[in-house]
């Protein structure tokens, strides 16, 4: 077998020698001479290629203005579709990047159940959202010019109080059909999608390790059917948030380029609402409610995931022109790495200060805080206050992350609570600040460009503290009182025995890691105390077994 | 026949398997082990909050006969001895009986 091998090899080797040796002898030395012996030219600089030959005419002899027009209006389409598609597979990508975050963080002994709620909110909440959150949301956005108009979504149902219009939500597109069957209304809904569904993998993240797979599913459906579609009406779909400017006179409406407040915020908010409800894990705090800490068992899978969110939001960012031809993607995309970086810094040094060591997790925390904020305000800032968005993200994130732990006593095992709720609106808000006005003419119908409150406009600032706080009311009290509703339905958590073994087998019944006997992982039983100014191993800071409540 | 336990730092047991291997021993079994001791108390630290984690260690098994004993010890503290806190331990236990699976055969080869 082995020598037969060797002997094709080397037949093959010859042959590829003779060709080019061939080749290398009959080739002229430019390419025009090699025309001239009636062989087809190639064209090694591409200077060539793309002519007026390229331009479908009638009459190649007398192209009329029309042809040419048409043309030049296809490819600038074309290149915003190309654009919005590509940018939004980046983003579809980004669903790993939650997978091995959220995962990394976590424990062995529940890695295929954080894993497969991270794989399934895909499936799920692009089921949901076909069947009606794209409608909802985009529905009656009255058209997207860029996109070659996608013009079928032009119905809102709106509601007049005070002469004011407020819409509500949208009512075309349902099951993406009848006149929706248009290639503008699905390349928008490729990117729509990927984008709600990031919001939708947030809370797996601070609800990990303890929720049951059922009222995941359930959760993920509502997601997508409901609230996130209402919300981003509000601020992308001609909702009652983007008409603030135009009704009420408060700049240019709510303003969120790539949504930290619709995307991150929502998700961050309903994090928020299900790790309230839900408890936190056995063992998170002392019976005098000390936090424990819980490390996670794979750190380096969770900074790669986190690099992978970092090159998604190349696509989240820059693609949220929804046109390639918009050059102002090189400012954002900029904007974008700038803020990340700055984030990951701040953070870095934070924790080294106060703590005495960067801390991993951290690092992560700093870059992807850095990242949501910078979501709403890339797009209308300089690269200056760029870094000044980001860089304060990454201390908010820990501060936040400090104070939702040890204050509100909820345990948030990923921070996603911080990273995407308070940094969310961290940009949302900056956004009303640093708007520097050379960006966003006719804004939501309102004419001029988007400017913050340094830069003259107050009341653009106004509008954006009524979309945070709009977004934290409507999407918490949703949430709360749907969580509410799962617990004496379905029940939103798992056995206290299913999650001292882990929840790999009783809720997936599969392991992640069969080949391995896993560490207690888990201060439960004693593996770890906290240390928080008490000797080491005082019974008084033992954790207490079985304090989920 | 005596069981050897050695605990030992991860990173001394390439020099305790060649002095073992110098005294003639060549079957040993390692383990993974995690632990503390008295004075080797690890802290790890993780988002700010620090807790008890246990130290990384190896365990050596060896089987030899009685007269080996000595030099074996002996041997595995030359050759794995920091002098620092978390050094380890060395056990020596008897054996009642022990069989080879392959021969059948009882006794400490």
């Amino acid at each position: 077998m082995k020598r037969r091998a060797m002997v094709l090899l080397k037949v093959f080797s010859a042959a590829v020698l003779a060709l080019w040796f061939s080749n290398v002898t009959t080739t002229p030395f430019t390419a025009h001479a090699q025309g001239a012996i009636g062989q087809p030219a190639g064209d090694p600089t591409g200077a060539a290629t793309g002519t007026a030959a390229d331009v479908t005419v009638k009459d190649p002899k007398n192209p009329t203005l029309t042809e040419v027009m048409d043309t030049v209006g296809h490819n600038r389409i074309a290149i915003n579709i190309m654009w919005t598609l590509l940018t939004g597979f980046l983003v579809m990508f980004m669903q790993a990047g939650f997978a091995l975050v959220e995962t990394g963080f976590t424990r062995a002994k529940n890695a295929a159940h954080t894993m497969s709620m991270n794989f399934m909110v895909y499936a799920i909440g692009m089921l949901g959202y076909w069947i009606c959150g794209y409608a909802l949301q985009m529905g009656g956005v009255g058209g997207v010019a860029v996109l070659g108009g996608a013009a079928p979504l032009n119905h809102e149902f709106s509601i007049s109080l005070f002469g004011h219009s407020f819409g509500l939500f949208g009512m075309n597109g349902f099951f993406l059909s009848g006149n929706t069957y248009d290639v503008g209304v699905f390349t928008l809904f490729l990117f729509q999608m990927v984008f709600m569904d990031t919001a939708a993998t947030i809370p797996t993240g601070a609800m990990a390790e303890r929720w049951k797979f059922s009222a995941f599913v359930v959760f993920g459906f509502f997601m997508a059917m409901v609230v996130y579609p209402l919300f981003a009406n509000w601020v992308w779909g001609a909702g009652w948030l983007a008409t603030l400017g135009k009704e009420f006179g408060l700049g240019h409406g709510h303003v969120d380029f790539a949504g930290s407040s619709v995307v991150h915020m929502v998700g961050g908010v309903a994090a928020l609402a299900g790790a309230i409800v839900l408890g936190p894990r056995l063992g998170k705090f002392t019976k005098t409610g000390e936090p424990v800490a819980i490390p996670g068992h794979d750190i380096p899978m969770a900074l790669l995931g986190t690099f992978i969110l970092a090159f998604g939001w190349f696509g989240f960012n820059p693609g949220s022109t929804l046109a390639g031809g918009d050059l102002r993607i090189g400012v954002v995309a900029v904007n974008t790495m700038l803020a990340g970086a700055a984030g990951a810094f701040t953070a870095m040094l934070y924790m080294w200060l106060r703590y005495g060591k960067p801390d991993p997790s951290m690092l992560a925390n700093g870059m992807l805080a850095g990242l949501v904020a910078i979501t709403a305000p890339c797009a209308f800032v300089n690269s200056v206050s760029a870094v000044l968005i980001g860089g304060v993200a990454g201390v908010l994130v820990i501060l936040s992350v400090f104070f939702v732990e040890r204050t509100l006593k909820v345990d948030d095992p990923v921070g996603a609570v911080s990273v995407h709720g308070m940094c969310g609106a961290w940009g949302v808000i900056s956004l009303g600040l640093f708007a520097d006005g050379v960006y966003g003419d006719g804004w939501n119908g309102v004419s001029g460009t988007v400017k913050g409150l340094f830069y003259g406009d107050a009341s653009q600032f106004a509008a954006q503290c009524v979309g945070t706080l709009t977004c934290f009311v409507f999407v918490f009290a949703s949430f709360y009182a749907f969580f509410k509703l799962v617990e004496v339905t379905l029940g939103n958590r798992v056995p206290a025995d299913v999650e001292l073994e882990g929840l790999d087998i009783p809720e997936m019944g599969a392991l992640a890691y069969p080949d391995f006997v896993l560490g207690p992982g888990s201060p439960v039983g004693g593996a770890a105390s906290t240390m928080s100014g008490a000797p080491v191993g005082a019974s008084s800071l033992k954790p207490v077994r079985g304090d989920a409540t | 026949m005596k069981l050897v336990k050695c605990i030992v730092r991860p990173d001394a047991v390439p020099d305790a398997t060649s002095a073992l291997e110098c005294l003639g021993v060549s079957g040993i079994t390692v383990i993974d082990v995690r632990g503390r001791g008295k004075r080797t108390r690890p802290i790890g630290d993780f988002r700010g909050v620090k807790y008890e984690r246990f130290l990384s260690m190896s365990m050596l098994e060896v089987i030899a006969p009685d007269e080996l004993v000595d030099d074996i010890v002996r041997a595995v503290i030359d050759h794995t001895r920091t002098g620092e806190f978390g050094d380890g331990r060395v056990l020596v236990i008897p054996i009642e009986e022990g069989y080879s699976i392959r021969t059948r055969q009882c006794g400490a080869a």
